[in-house]
């Protein structure tokens, strides 16, 4: 992909201070929004999102310098919402900025990156912040359509970059 | 038509075809085996794996797994149908190609591959008399081809008209009328002028109590003077002609909305399919199966179409294809994301 910039002056924000989790008696194997957070976040480092042409731009490739998508505000543990006993998740994230053309992408991954760790029967829908973008309802469209996700997810160009984006900073 | 009682009947669970590594898109009875058609029944099914299954009911009547059809197509066969005859199988795929297979002596061999989409081919569907061919995928077009002899087969048309890829075509049941469904939302009927010209005579959107989000399936009733269709909207629609088998360009009878099934489904309906006397079935991506039936009660404001069954837990995941056999009535098949089949049978229970 030979994409510019799309947001050169992202925001960047504090990481978030973590609070060890005690252990939860009636916790059981229920899944909770940190759970999920936890597994998006930690491990996941979306960075392509803002330097799509990381090629060019060696030094912010920096693995020593990635940016999550915690840090730049895309995802909070409050725009996780998850219903263990219906076996749903609901993720809404807010792309940097109004025209990210990256967003599906950005969903993309997220959808990935959880089906690779959650059972395979929990429902995932990924959504746009309301008011986030330019195209939400197109965006949440094909977010949506696992018709469109499972050919995207065979499309070897954006399967790289999905697993780029997902795997890249363990290298 | 059978008469139902809500109360009176179960879907028991017969067999679980097991083989596919990954979701099973689609199903596909072979209209001439089985039941009064002789021979033993025998259905298709294709997947995200690459391949296509064939099953085949044994004397025992278990369904064996009794061919693999594979290094054909490149990537997921989204959709398989058979030709009226039961001679060829069609599959699609998304490596844009149309696949047509041929039993010759028990094996099936791919005997044409039909080219001209862009990307993704998402369905097929064959005319009644088996002359016309149908295809529908990503790059919004619906292409028309010619059954030739020695297994050529020609395009004749290429129909531009949706806005967005095209889930499904299928052909009326009877006349050579073409119904497609959209992620646009729309539902679009396509007729001959009988000079290989085609056009979009109909289109059912939002403006005429049509679906709201993407449409995914569409089927008839046997008569064919009713039409089925479901959406990622959660709901299904009842559509009706007064006329269907007046449907050429010049004298086209135009369909319209009958009634709004909802409230059933929670989550995106992929299949719906009527059967031969009268069930209308739907699967959908809440794992769940659902039976209805025309309310046949005399209460004057009441729903024209009634639950008839639910199976909540059909499969461990999403519903993707539902369909009844053509030659047992009792008989039905259900395709899911958990990658297998499930054969179930419409009893009536003792009690």
């Amino acid at each position: 992909m030979t994409l510019g910039l799309i947001n050169p002056n992202p925001v960047v924000h504090a990481k978030k201070e973590r609070v060890a989790r005690s252990e939860d008696p009636h916790a059981d194997d229920a899944v909770d929004p940190l759970d999920v957070y936890d597994i998006l976040f930690l491990r996941l480092r979306i960075r392509f999102c803002l330097f799509p042409d990381k090629f060019r731009k060696k030094d912010i490739r920096d693995p020593e310098h990635p940016y999550s998508l915690e840090q730049l505000s895309v995802l909070s543990e409050e725009s996780i919402t998850v219903d263990d006993k219906l076996g749903r998740i609901l993720i809404t994230f807010t792309p940097t900025i109004q025209y990210c053309s990256m967003a599906t992408v950005i969903g993309l991954c997220l959808r990935v990156k959880l089906k690779h760790c959650f059972p395979p029967h929990y429902k995932v829908d990924i959504k746009v912040a309301a008011g986030s973008h330019a195209n939400e309802e197109s965006v949440n469209k094909q977010l949506n359509d696992k018709e469109r996700v499972a050919a995207a997810l065979e499309n070897p160009n954006l399967l790289q970059l999905v697993d780029e984006c997902l795997y890249s900073s363990e290298l | 038509m059978a008469d139902f009682l809500e109360e009176n009947v179960g879907l028991r669970e017969i067999q679980k075809l097991e083989g596919h590594t990954d979701r099973v898109w689609s199903l596909a009875w072979n209209p001439a085996s089985g039941g009064a058609a002789g021979g033993p029944a025998v259905l298709a099914s294709c997947s995200g794996d690459k391949t296509v299954r064939i099953w085949e009911q044994s004397p025992s009547g278990s369904f064996e797994c009794r061919a693999i059809l594979e290094e054909t197509h490149t990537r997921t066969v989204r959709s398989c149908a058979w030709s009226p005859s039961g001679k060829m199988l069609a599959t699609a795929s998304f490596d844009a190609t149309t696949a047509i297979w041929e039993n010759i002596g028990g094996d099936y061999e791919c005997v044409s591959t039909l080219e001209g989409h862009e990307n993704e081919v998402k369905s097929v569907s064959w005319n009644a008399s088996g002359s016309l061919l149908a295809t529908c995928g990503r790059d919004k077009s619906v292409w028309i081809w010619e059954v030739e002899p020695e297994n050529e087969f020609d395009c004749v048309s290429v129909l531009q008209g949706h806005t967005q890829d095209v889930k499904m075509v299928q052909w009326h049941p009877s006349v050579d009328v073409l119904f497609s469904c959209s992620y646009d939302n729309t539902v679009k009927i396509w007729a001959g002028d009988g000079v290989d010209d085609w056009h979009c005579v109909q289109t059912l959107n939002e403006s005429q109590n049509g679906h709201t989000s993407t449409v995914w399936a569409v089927s008839f009733n046997a008569s064919g003077d009713k039409m089925v269709t479901c959406s990622d909207d959660v709901t299904i629609k009842i559509w009706g002609t007064d006329s269907p088998h007046v449907q050429s360009c010049d004298a086209y009878v135009p369909w319209k909305h009958l009634c709004t099934i909802s409230g059933y489904h929670d989550r995106t309906i992929f299949s719906v399919h009527w059967s031969r006397n009268g069930i209308i079935a739907s699967g959908a991506a809440d794992d769940a199966i659902r039976l209805f039936a025309e309310n046949k009660s005399c209460e004057l404001d009441g729903p024209m179409y009634k639950l008839l069954l639910k199976k909540e837990k059909a499969h461990e995941m999403d519903v993707n294809s539902i369909q009844w056999s053509p030659t047992r009535n009792q008989l039905i098949a259900s395709a899911s994301d958990d990658g297998t089949v499930k054969i179930w049978a419409l009893e009536s229970k003792p009690w």
